[in-house]
């Protein structure tokens, strides 16, 4: 099952859609997931966990499930005798937060349902379970609070030892905005919720770990091996040389494993205590419980404009539901948001006040667009219902705010640098292929029968490609780390390459996409590329993969790697035929000398003259690896413009997607058909969220919405096919002009939904509506507008 | 998501099923399709001890006609029933039912015997005036009507150590026939399902009417109100659509996370005038 496709006509594969290496195996179920892995003598790990969204753990009887023959071991937090808690790695800079203390098991009290109490480790995953069960908690309930802004007026504490449920007050802003809001004709203020949701990865979280002679090797389903390898390191005080992790085929993350979770520390603590593999699935019910959720955002939105519709001031207000724990970047979220809060508009004054509140629910944290996707609803939203307001058309308001093309790098109003842009571009493009005005006349029709039809669009940019150290690092936006990327090229003596690339890829397609980046700079085919990730112990040290940053940062290090593996074959063809190395180039798969085709070596051959190195000259290394380290001076911003036409029956409430169409610019593509791939996957995301999906708590801290079946995932019925094009504005920022894809059919799709729900309901007096667009919601709104 | 500890079987006659069944008391449990069975027990909501597989079972399965009536095999599965267009709104209501996966496994005698009111076949099976043939632990027979089948959510007359070894519906020849289902996904159990069958009169009146629903109850009800407003009447859209104002009426609809009691409510007059439109093909 090979997918060597015809070269181009240059015979590049960059730009090639390219099928991907990885699908056969996965396809055909010969992928190797931690559930696949089963050595000899492994334990299980199944967690109780609470029942109470709030309580004190008055005592814990595991005799009856230490009775069992097949438990080995029941442990509670007092057993556990770890270095460090839980990590929250990223926080808004220059401030003190108020954070409880996270721990693998809770410590007397509960925070939140599922919250694990104790864990029970016995030789299969069955009756781990069954032990499970047998453990007694009682619990002394406690008050809960499940309501963010009921959370703020402190009257029922998350946590009874702090002082307050807040966690953090921050704010970003630049620009007069007092100023603004004066010079306005009109002011509108809006009040937008963006609800909770999960992510929903095909496989749910699975850890597996093993210690032998001193090392710890831990196999875990996750986006993030390396700070993985950095937190076991410091939470078991094991040097870090020690520590292996792995992370196989990895089933779809979505953000949702960017997390240290406590799971993955009490695999490789029990393993070490115990002497024996010990391994933990998740359930599926448990992923929708503790596997940490996104959004959770109540924002109030002001914006200020003339009557022309030019945005004089934009004013978000952020109440954060942050959940009952701090995780991995938990604070972080709302504050990624803030740095896109002027959209790909020349807002002359932005302002985002954040506050951060807890509640008895699990945290949450990033998830596919991590706060981007709620900045760009709050922008997208409330230029719809500027226009309303205005009397004019939402594409004119937004043409009159955009930062021109001319204008890049533009330095936006809080002082972040948007690289490059053409936002009117791929306005322009979309509408080659939606045509408003014959839409509307369709609009007009279909109303007579009885169908509400309806458009959006939201024009969008995204800050990704998390990387430039000075920007992200400590003394900066607050990582507690750096954000380069690294890669390693190896050439072997038959021509054969490895590439080993620090990002953790998770389904993105990342053995395809730079296999080609390698391929056309050394001269081979990207079948005879292979991309080896995911593991810490092989290649240099890496950073992994989150926010879109695989290819801009990644990606960029492997080209880089490449470049100085090229540099390397210069030289030995150079000497070999007697020419200066600067007069080496790579023509139809052979090395030559410029204007001399005749003589030349394939990639083999100069693998040969690296490895055999009888004739090189003393002073010249043999070998044909390189290793790159890239750390960018910049973020990539990727934009685009999107469109969405639904269907709202009026009798029942139900809204139906008929079309979406979006066009994405991040730069020159790499492989436009893993484009697609992610731009399609991240409409399904956004639309998800408009249309279908939520997490709901009900006022006791109960989790109603435990499985599929009440958590609504759309597929593939609920959907139409996606239309895609894309303009190609490359970013200055690196070799490539690339920018990251993974996030942005999810930041551009809800506002879109949203947008073209509000257009159909209008005629029926429904002026505006939050998320997510259930028919219930949507026809007691209808009623409402009707009385 | 990791069902507690039972125990397995597979016996190759039906006799045998019944003593298996009778043998494990209370709790043991048959398999058709398992796909309402087993996500109960990997949620722990249920936990027989002992699981007795019905697939070996030769003669449960198949669709024949016979007289005016559908004889369709319990084993049948959902699939078998959705490619057979001449079984009308049965083969309708199958292909609505969940996805194919659920299809391809899922019989019509474990829905039946299930009870759950929000499963597509035992509204059908109601509407049409169906009835299955219940067979005991002790070898008896007895013939059950679908008014007298389904007795309380998730009760049916179908008891403990009991198997349905015959469906039977009324073809109906001649009746219109829809089946109107309410989800947010396709495969979603209905928030509210209309199983709409009429028979129009050679003047073009309502001879005879069924409306039955599914999820409006705590079993699937007839629309009684519904179809004495339209029986012996015109069978025009205003009509229906008077008709379809009563459907409401003898409902107690639970309420869940995507509709409240009144929203049902509402949902079921609008799907019952387009059920009706739909099967008097209007």
């Amino acid at each position: 099952m090979t997918a060597i496709e015809t070269p181009q006509a240059d015979g590049r594969h960059v730009g090639r859609p390219l099928k991907r290496k990885e699908d056969p195996r996965l396809i055909t179920g010969r992928a190797t997931y931690v559930d696949d892995l089963n050595p000899v003598g492994t334990l299980w790990m199944a967690f109780v966990r609470s029942p109470e969204a709030h309580a004190t753990i008055t005592s814990i009887d595991a005799s009856a499930a230490l009775a069992r023959e097949d438990v080995v071991a029941v442990y509670t937090a007092e057993d556990l005798d770890l270095a460090a808690p839980l990590p929250m790695a990223w926080a808004p800079p220059g401030i003190d937060l108020n954070v409880p203390e996270h721990w693998p098991l809770a410590r007397g009290r509960v925070a939140h349902v599922g919250d694990p109490v104790a864990v029970v480790i016995g030789e299969d995953r069955y009756s781990v379970v069954d032990a499970a069960e047998d453990v007694i908690v009682e619990y002394e309930p406690l008050p809960v609070v499940t309501d963010p802004e009921e959370a703020l007026r402190d009257e029922v504490l998350v946590h009874p030892d702090l002082p307050s449920n807040t966690v953090h007050e921050w704010s970003l802003g630049g620009g007069d905005l007092e100023a603004g809001f004066a010079e306005a004709d009109v002011v509108i203020e809006r009040r937008i919720v963006n609800h909770r949701t999960a992510g929903g990865a095909i496989e749910p979280r699975a850890v597996l770990a093993e210690e032998r002679a001193g090392h710890l090797t831990v196999w875990s389903s996750t986006q993030i091996p390396h700070f993985l390898r950095l937190f076991l390191s410091i939470m078991l005080d094991l040097s870090e040389e020690r520590v292996r992790v792995i992370a196989p085929e990895v089933g779809g993350g979505f953000g949702s494993k960017l997390q240290i979770y406590g799971e993955e520390i009490l695999a490789a603590w029990a393993a070490r205590k115990l002497g024996r593999p010990v391994k933990w699935c998740e359930t599926r019910s448990e992923a929708m419980m503790v596997t940490h959720h996104g959004r959770d955002q109540i924002a109030t939105v002001r914006v200020g404009a003339k009557r022309d519709g030019t945005v004089t001031a934009f004013h978000a207000r952020i109440l954060a539901d942050l959940g009952a724990y701090m995780m991995l970047l938990t604070p972080m979220v709302p504050s990624l948001g803030a740095f896109v809060m002027s959209g790909c508009y020349r807002f002359p004054a932005v302002q985002t006040d954040i506050v951060g509140v807890m509640t008895h629910k699990f945290a949450t944290d990033a998830i596919r667009g991590a706060g981007r996707p709620e900045a760009t609803h709050m922008i997208e939203v409330a230029l719809d219902q500027l226009a309303v307001e205005l009397g004019l058309d939402p594409l004119e308001v937004r043409r009159r705010n955009f930062i021109p093309a001319d204008a890049f790098p533009y330095e936006t109003a809080i002082g972040i640098t948007y690289d490059s842009g053409n936002y009117q571009g791929t306005l322009d493009k979309l509408l080659e292929h939606v045509d408003v005005e014959a839409f509307r006349a369709e609009q007009e029709r279909l109303r007579a029968e009885g169908v509400h039809r309806g458009i959006g669009f939201c024009t969008y940019t995204e800050i990704c490609g998390l990387a430039p150290s000075r920007a992200v690092g400590p003394s900066a936006f607050g990582l507690q780390g750096g954000g380069w990327e690294s890669a390693l090229v190896r050439v072997h003596l038959t021509g054969a390459v490895t590439v080993y690339t620090g990002t953790s890829p998770h389904g993105q397609g990342h053995e395809t996409g730079f296999a080609q980046i390698v391929a056309d700079r050394l001269g081979t085919d990207p079948q005879l590329v292979e991309v080896i990730h995911g593991d810490t112990s092989q290649g240099p040290n890496g950073l992994d993969t989150y926010g879109s940053r695989s290819l801009a940062v990644g990606g960029e290090a492997i080209a880089r790697a490449a470049d100085k593996v090229v540099a390397r074959i210069r030289r030995f063809v150079a000497h070999k035929l007697e020419a200066a190395p600067e007069d080496i180039e790579l023509r139809d798969g052979r090395w030559i000398v410029r204007g001399s085709p005749d003589k030349g070596f394939t990639l083999p051959e100069v693998a040969g003259l690296a490895y055999i190195p009888e004739d090189i000259p003393q002073d010249m290394e043999p070998g044909l690896e390189e290793v790159a380290f890239y750390d960018p001076g910049n973020f990539v911003f990727p934009f685009g413009a999107h469109a969405a036409i639904v269907d709202v029956d009026p009798e029942t409430g139900k809204v139906t997607l008929v079309r979406y169409v979006a066009v994405d610019d991040c730069g020159p593509a790499i492989n436009p058909l893993l484009i697609d791939g992610q731009v399609h996957g991240g409409i399904v995301h956004g639309v998800g969220q408009a249309l279908y999906e939520q997490v709901v708590y009900d006022e006791s801290g109960q989790l109603v919405t435990g499985t599929f079946v009440d958590y609504a995932l759309p597929t593939a019925a609920e959907l139409p096919s996606f239309e895609t094009d894309r303009t190609e504005t490359p970013s200055p920022v690196n070799s490539l002009g690339v920018k990251g894809v993974g996030e942005a059919g999810t930041i551009a799709a809800s506002a879109a939904v949203a947008n073209a729900v509000m257009d159909a309901l209008r005629p029926l007096g429904v002026t505006y509506l939050d998320m997510p667009y259930t028919p219930m919601r949507v026809w007691n709104a209808i009623q409402e507008a009707a009385r | 998501m990791i069902p507690a500890h039972f125990d397995y079987v597979a016996p190759a006659s039906l006799d045998e099923a019944l003593r298996a069944l009778a043998d494990g008391g209370e709790d043991a449990k048959p398999l058709a399709g398992g796909h309402s069975l087993l996500p109960l027990m990997k949620m722990r909501l249920a936990v027989p001890t002992l699981l007795v597989d019905l697939r070996r079972l030769e003669g449960l399965r198949g669709i024949e006609r016979e007289n005016g009536d559908w004889r369709i095999g319990p084993l049948t599965r959902h699939a078998d029933l959705q490619r057979r267009a001449d079984l009308g709104v049965v083969a309708q209501t199958a292909a609505l039912i969940a996805d194919q996966q659920v299809r391809n496994r899922g019989t019509i005698g474990g829905s039946l015997a299930h009870g759950d009111p929000a499963s597509d076949l035992p509204a059908v099976l109601a509407a049409t005036e169906g009835r299955v043939t219940i067979r005991d632990a002790g070898g008896g027979s007895r013939t059950v009507a679908a008014a007298d089948l389904f007795q309380d959510y998730l009760t049916t007359a179908v008891g403990p150590g009991e198997l349905i070894t015959e469906v039977r519906i009324p073809a109906l020849d001649g009746w219109g026939h829809a089946y109107e289902k309410f989800t947010r996904r396709a495969e979603d159990w209905a928030m509210v399902g209309v199983c709409a069958l009429v028979k129009r009169a050679p003047d073009g009146s309502c001879e005879d009417v069924r409306v039955a629903f599914t999820n409006m109850a705590s079993t699937p009800i007839r629309a009684t109100a519904v179809e004495q407003a339209l029986r012996g009447g015109p069978l025009d859209d205003a009509a229906i659509a008077a008709a379809a104002e009563h459907a409401d009426e003898g409902t107690d609809p639970p309420a869940d996370l995507n509709a409240s009691a009144d929203y049902k409510r509402h949902l079921a007059r609008v799907l019952t005038r387009r059920a009706l439109q739909r099967a008097a093909g209007s």
